[in-house]
């Protein structure tokens, strides 16, 4: 029975370092490379080492499918590539190929340049990285090669997010990388057909969330920047530089001009205009209402928010910043963080999702002193919000995706064990498929039970559509008879006549000739038409024929009448029949030998 | 399967396949040349226009002075343009499924198929073609709403009077079927039809039939199509190029095996190389230009523009024109521009990477930053007061009948410093200047078309042998103005299927198999046996289900338990159900191994004696015999049931079941 393995090199029972394998019709592919927020040891990137003790990966993957540019989905990927080495293909969408190496860039120079790590991968590295990509459009349907096939579809989350459908023969794996199933202010939302695969690999960061409306957290969050401001208070939110950013600035920017607001907007980091441009460069991935005025106005040229500059942070008066990045493990917000921590007047707001062991994940979680690098500790006073804007389907839109797909069994990825636990039972119950959620380096198997496809000659196919006619009773289906021919690659299914010619074979015939004899005092004419009465009133639905040349036929089986020699009386049949008539002709001799009814 | 012709303009074309119960017409090319024959429709009054003396014929007895005016020796129907649509009598419209769209340029006659004919079915095409198409109808729709004519003129379509008219609206054909252009309210309506599909999309029809657009090169978004089923396919090749310019390369590998190639859209300008060409426009560009003189270069808004912009991009330096004006004049100019740059996916591999810089991937974002170039929706507003000679004006429309461009005809042809440069191959260069004869402006043609010349075209077919290969009628014979061009056809082998508008071609192609999926319990339960080295048949009893023309072979279903009888003596006398009937056998029994088998079963006394065809066998105890022959077996015996079934199950040992 053909399988499906599914091994979570990362993200399994965990959010960070997304990294799966599935092996499916005897490929191997792996799905995201990314790196582990929450760690500064080797525990950062997936372990490898589980795919291959020595030596490179190329001759066991392939192919590798980036889901999008966030670090916990693609940080390890030129890690994987160019230092445990991997030359096969790496598919990712246009607007993922184009930014990805930014953040990779970015990433370096924190890790290397900032915090002075050797044996890091180097920015070669991610340019010789970023040669093996291929580039993949919505809805094409790329063949990696004779067998397998990938096709990416629209995942919402950020800009050039992809879920991947991956095919190999009539067997199917769709992974969804992280999604969203409610348009935003500037993305649209996941959409999927219902491709029925075998296995649906989903997300689970919100398991057991269900999100009030989008439109109340929104007015949460203006009021909150609001209250703020007014008291003279600095706010800052730390971001990544892509995605949530680009829709909290929207937010922002048409709040400050409705509201006629005045007090400074920043955004910190050098990519932020940068950012914009491949915003506007990729409207066609932006939702449709930015689509469509794009001409007229741009939604990413934005009028109150100026980049910042470090000595901005200690100006007076309040203000608010984006800094990068979003959990407050390092870099910009970090700095600003500690500035502002003190005084209780000012805010920071979380907007997404932190991993364990960063600043951002211990402060929501209420600590208030933190240790810091040097022993020093650091007293939180500011006020600490939390707001879910990060673009992940919730529990509800999880379940709306297993609607639209339609999957015979679901694996969960990229969650808390938890509250996976939760809607892995949820799941269960309402769409009665199994579940599964596996751990790093576990593997989950699903058998499938895939049909295999045959040609079928038209003459057969058209013939038996004839007699079933248009709508086959469901009561008396019809049996169709044909030889399947079996030879290298193709399978066809034809007439057992076709069968013999095209394979070039003689017909053997095989023939019995049955003698049966019979106590009937009748003339052989006589008995010979007895017969066909008798024939007659058994035998319904069979053709029979009495023939003027002195044989009886029924379908093809062929009753002589002779007197024996000896006695007049005793009648010698002789019934002769093929080998495909055998069960009839079977029946018939044996029904003779008793003799006929008296009654005749 | 069938193809219907319903255009006969080799690149405008519009073709109708039935395969496999779908109906899908491929194209929907609008033929504008039609408008050649009617008079310009100038955005301001012209005196010398509104003075053309009406046309009365030789002998007076035809008069239509109000319809037809004559200018320069030629007549021009005096109403608003009208367009040759594609034949809408050859098959009703209504049944068609789907319409695939190939390029923008292809799809110019949509509204008309889509609207008011009972059309329910599906449009497909790429996101670029459909949103520079719909720019495309936007400005021609504004063309002619801009300047309302009321007159429509009707009675020079009398075939009797038609007869009678100079050449060419004598020979204009199928003048009853010239329609007005349509409104904002049909482009609508018809693009809210359109399903966008990517690049080796696969899209399911009815289950019966698969489409599958793939880039041609010759556009932004601009696609051929494959239409398959798992036996058959059909290539539809349309307006493909294989020049290095802005869109993405052709892919020539997914034409192979093809049954039949439907080939439509190759270029105009057989004979002129769009390289040269390209020079020769800069050249004439910065000549007329350093005289002190205006360029006017009629264009469509989207497409060879782009190629022309960036080509000058690097030569206005070189060339000394860092300080001359470029307008870009069009209702649609900036739209055209801006969604230029936004489709990165479907651009060549160089601009491709351009955008992940993040750069724009077009230089013309360049020109407007600096002020080279400059783009106006109309002569009317900012660009009165703006404009500045001498300059160079691109606008459309490309006929010379509307549009802005009329208005720089009547503004600048009467001066031999201005040039214009024809650039679009779509139109006869002297039949569109002639309602502006005489004119003293220098005329430049050169006509650029990036699409597969007859050299190109030979080389693809051969590289992807298509069985069959199905064209129209132009090419397959030289062009008429160069009979001794036999270079300038195709020729192949078998000879291509020849089309004209209203043909109705039967497609030379057989279908024979078709797929069928087998369930995995019905599969399980096959049992092969190996036939040939390399070839095993197994025998298939199965219950067929056809649904969404999605055939599956199931088990059967075993019949239910019979009821215990009450009559039980006569249960015997019941005839057997037609099982599964027998299969039909092959190979032969061999003797001597025969002989081993039946001895082993205890059958010892057997008598064989030699015939013609092969040996009796007669088991003497039983007095049975037994016929072998090479291609069949006769058991003749007594009514011994035993006996016979024993030695039935002994042959079948030997041969092989089918």
């Amino acid at each position: 029975m053909p399988e499906i393995n599914v091994t979570p090199l990362g993200a399994g029972q965990d959010v960070g370092r997304s990294c799966i394998l599935v092996s499916i019709g005897g490929k191997n592919i792996m799905l995201d490379c990314g790196m582990h927020m929450g760690y500064n040891d080797d525990r950062r990137f997936p372990d490898f080492s589980y795919i291959t003790q020595n030596g490179r990966l190329t001759e066991f993957l392939d192919c590798v499918i980036i889901s999008h540019f966030h670090l916990d989905h693609c940080g390890a990927l030129p890690y994987m590539s160019e230092m445990v080495g991997y030359d096969g293909p790496i598919y990712m969408t246009h607007p993922t190929k184009a930014i990805c190496p930014i953040l990779l860039e970015d990433f370096r120079k924190i890790t290397v340049d900032k915090k002075g790590e050797t044996n890091f991968f180097t920015s070669q590295m991610i340019k010789d990285c970023m040669k093996k990509v291929v580039p993949l459009n919505l809805h094409q349907t790329v063949q990696v090669d004779d067998e397998l096939e990938i096709k990416a579809y629209y995942a919402g989350h950020v800009l050039g997010a992809a879920m991947v459908h991956i095919k190999v023969g009539s067997e199917s794996v769709v992974y969804t990388g992280d999604y969203n199933m409610t348009p935003d202010r500037h993305l649209g939302a996941a959409w999927i057909d219902k491709c029925r695969p075998d296995i649906l690999i989903s997300e689970s960061t919100y398991a057991t969330t269900i999100r009030d409306s989008k439109r109340c957290r929104e007015r949460d969050f203006l009021k909150k920047v609001h209250e703020s401001i007014e008291r003279g208070g600095k706010v800052l939110i730390p971001v990544f530089a892509l995605g949530r950013a680009q829709e909290l600035c929207i937010l922002l920017e048409t709040f400050w001009e409705r509201m006629n607001l005045k007090a400074p907007i920043y955004f910190s980091t050098g990519l932020t205009e940068k950012a914009n441009h491949y915003y506007k460069l990729f409207i066609t991935w932006t939702n449709q209402k930015i689509r469509k005025t794009f001409v007229q106005r741009n939604m990413f040229e934005f009028k109150h928010i100026k980049p910042f500059d470090r000595s901005y942070a200690d100006n007076p008066g309040p203000m608010v910043v984006f800094a990068t990045p979003g959990m407050l493990h390092a870099g910009q917000s970090l700095q600003i963080f500690k500035k502002w921590a003190g005084n209780e007047k000012n805010m920071v707001i979380m907007p997404g999702y932190c991993v364990q062991g960063t600043i951002g994940h211990k402060i929501l979680n209420g600590q208030r002193k933190l240790e810091m690098e040097g022993r020093s500790t650091l007293d939180v006073k500011l006020q600490v919000e939390y707001m879910s804007f990060s673009a992940h389907a919730d529990a509800k839109g999880i379940m709306q995706l297993i609607r639209m797909a339609e999957p015979r069994n679901m694996l969960l990825v990229h969650g808390e064990a938890v509250k996976m636990e939760f809607l892995k039972g949820k799941i269960e119950q309402e769409f009665s498929i199994d579940c599964y959620m596996p751990a790093n380096g576990e593997t989950a198997t699903v058998t499938t039970n895939p049909s295999v496809p045959v040609d079928i000659s038209l003459n057969l196919l058209k013939r038996e559509m004839a007699l079933g006619g248009p709508l086959p009773d469901p009561k008396k289906p019809r049996t169709m008879h044909g030889t399947l021919i079996m030879k290298e690659n193709s399978l066809k299914l034809v007439s057992s006549e076709q069968a013999l010619k095209d394979l070039g074979l003689n017909e053997h015939q095989l023939r019995f000739t049955c003698r049966v004899q019979l106590q009937d005092p009748h003339s052989d004419p006589d008995t010979l038409q007895r017969i066909y009465v008798h024939l007659k009133s058994v035998l319904k639905g069979y053709t029979i024929q009495h023939l003027p040349d002195g044989t009886v036929m029924v379908e093809s089986i062929v009753i002589k009448v002779s007197s024996s020699t000896e006695d007049p009386n005793t009648k010698v049949l002789l019934l002769s029949w093929s080998y495909q008539d055998e069960d009839l002709g079977s029946f018939l001799s044996t029904l003779l030998k008793k003799g006929l009814p008296s009654g005749l | 399967m069938k193809l219907y012709c319903l255009s006969g303009h080799p690149t405008l074309p519009c073709n109708v396949l039935k395969f496999k119960s779908t109906t899908i017409m491929l194209d929907c090319g609008l033929d504008t040349t039609s408008v050649l024959n009617f008079l310009p429709l100038p955005l301001v009054h012209s005196p010398r226009l509104s003075k053309l003396p009406g046309w009365i014929s030789k002998d007076g007895t035809v008069n239509l002075e109000k319809e037809l005016k004559e200018c320069a020796g030629r007549v021009f129907v005096d109403s608003q343009p009208e367009f040759c649509l594609p034949e809408r009598e050859l098959l009703d419209l209504s049944t068609i499924d789907v319409i695939l769209i190939s390029n923008y340029h292809c799809m110019m006659a949509l509204p008309y198929i889509t609207e008011h004919t009972g059309f329910t079915g599906t449009v497909y095409a790429t996101e670029p073609t459909l949103q520079i198409g719909r720019l495309l109808m936007e400005e021609l729709v504004n063309f002619m709403e801009r300047v309302p004519k009321s007159q429509s003129a009707t009675c020079w379509k009398n075939k009797e009077i038609q007869r009678l008219l100079p050449c060419p609206l004598k020979d204009a054909v199928e003048v009853w079927t010239w329609k007005r252009s349509y409104s904002m309210q049909e482009v609508n309506s018809a693009l809210s039809k359109v399903q966008l599909v990517g690049y080796s999309q696969k899209v399911e029809l009815f289950g019966a039939v698969q489409i599958s657009p793939l880039s041609s090169g010759y556009s932004l978004g601009s696609s051929n199509w494959i239409i398959q089923s798992h036996h058959e396919k059909v290539s539809y090749v349309s307006g493909s190029s294989l020049l290095t310019t802005h869109p993405q390369p052709m892919d020539q590998s997914s034409l192979k095996n093809s049954d039949v190639l439907i080939l439509t859209g190759l270029t105009q300008m057989p004979t002129a190389n769009p390289d040269g060409m390209l020079g020769e426009f800069c050249n004439n560009l910065a000549m007329t230009i350093r005289a002190g003189g205006n360029v006017l270069v009629p264009c469509y808004s989207s497409g060879v523009i782009y190629d022309l912009l960036e080509c000058l991009y690097q030569f206005i330096d070189s060339a000394n024109l860092g300080t001359t004006p470029f307008y870009f004049i069009s209702p649609v100019a900036n739209s055209s521009l801006e969604f230029s740059q936004i489709f990165a996916e479907w651009l060549c591999h160089n601009k491709q990477s351009k955008v992940y810089l993040p750069e724009p991937p077009f230089p013309h974002a360049e020109l407007i930053q600096t002020n080279k170039l400059k783009h106006y929706p109309s002569i009317h507003g900012d660009f009165s007061s703006e404009f500045r000679q001498p300059c160079v004006v691109f606008t459309g429309h490309p006929s010379l009948r509307f549009g802005d461009v009329v208005h720089f005809m009547e503004l600048w042809g009467k001066s031999s410093i201005n040039t214009i440069i024809f650039t679009e191959p779509d139109f006869s260069y002297l039949d569109a200047l002639a309602p502006y004869q005489p004119l003293a402006m220098k005329c430049v043609y050169c006509p650029i078309d990036t699409r597969l010349n007859f050299h190109q075209v030979a080389k693809l077919l051969k590289e992807v042998q298509p069985l069959h290969v199905v064209c129209p009628e132009q090419y397959t014979q030289p062009p008429p103005s160069q009979s001794h061009r036999s270079d300038l056809m195709l020729e192949l082998q078998p000879p291509p299927v020849p089309y004209r508008r209203c043909s109705v071609l039967n497609l030379p192609f057989r279908r024979r198999y078709e797929r069928v999926y087998i369930l995995p319990e019905l599969a399980n339960s096959l049992v092969p046996s190996e036939i040939k080295p390399g070839i095993s048949v197994a025998t298939v009893s199965a219950v067929l289900h056809s649904k969404d023309n999605k055939h599956t072979l199931q088990s059967v279903p075993k019949p239910p338990p019979v009821p215990p009888s009450k009559k039980r003596k006569r249960v015997m006398e019941e005839p057997p159900v037609v099982q599964a009937p027998k299969p039909l056998l092959s190979g032969a029994v061999p003797l001597e191994a025969f002989l081993a088998t039946l001895q082993k079963h205890g059958i010892t006394e057997v008598k064989v004696e030699e015939t013609v065809d092969g040996h009796i066998l007669h088991l003497q105890a039983d007095d049975t015999l037994i016929q072998l022959e090479e291609d069949g077996t006769h058991i003749v015996c007594d009514n011994n049931e035993p006996l016979r079934t024993t030695l039935r199950d002994l042959v079948l040992r030997f041969l092989q079941k089918l």
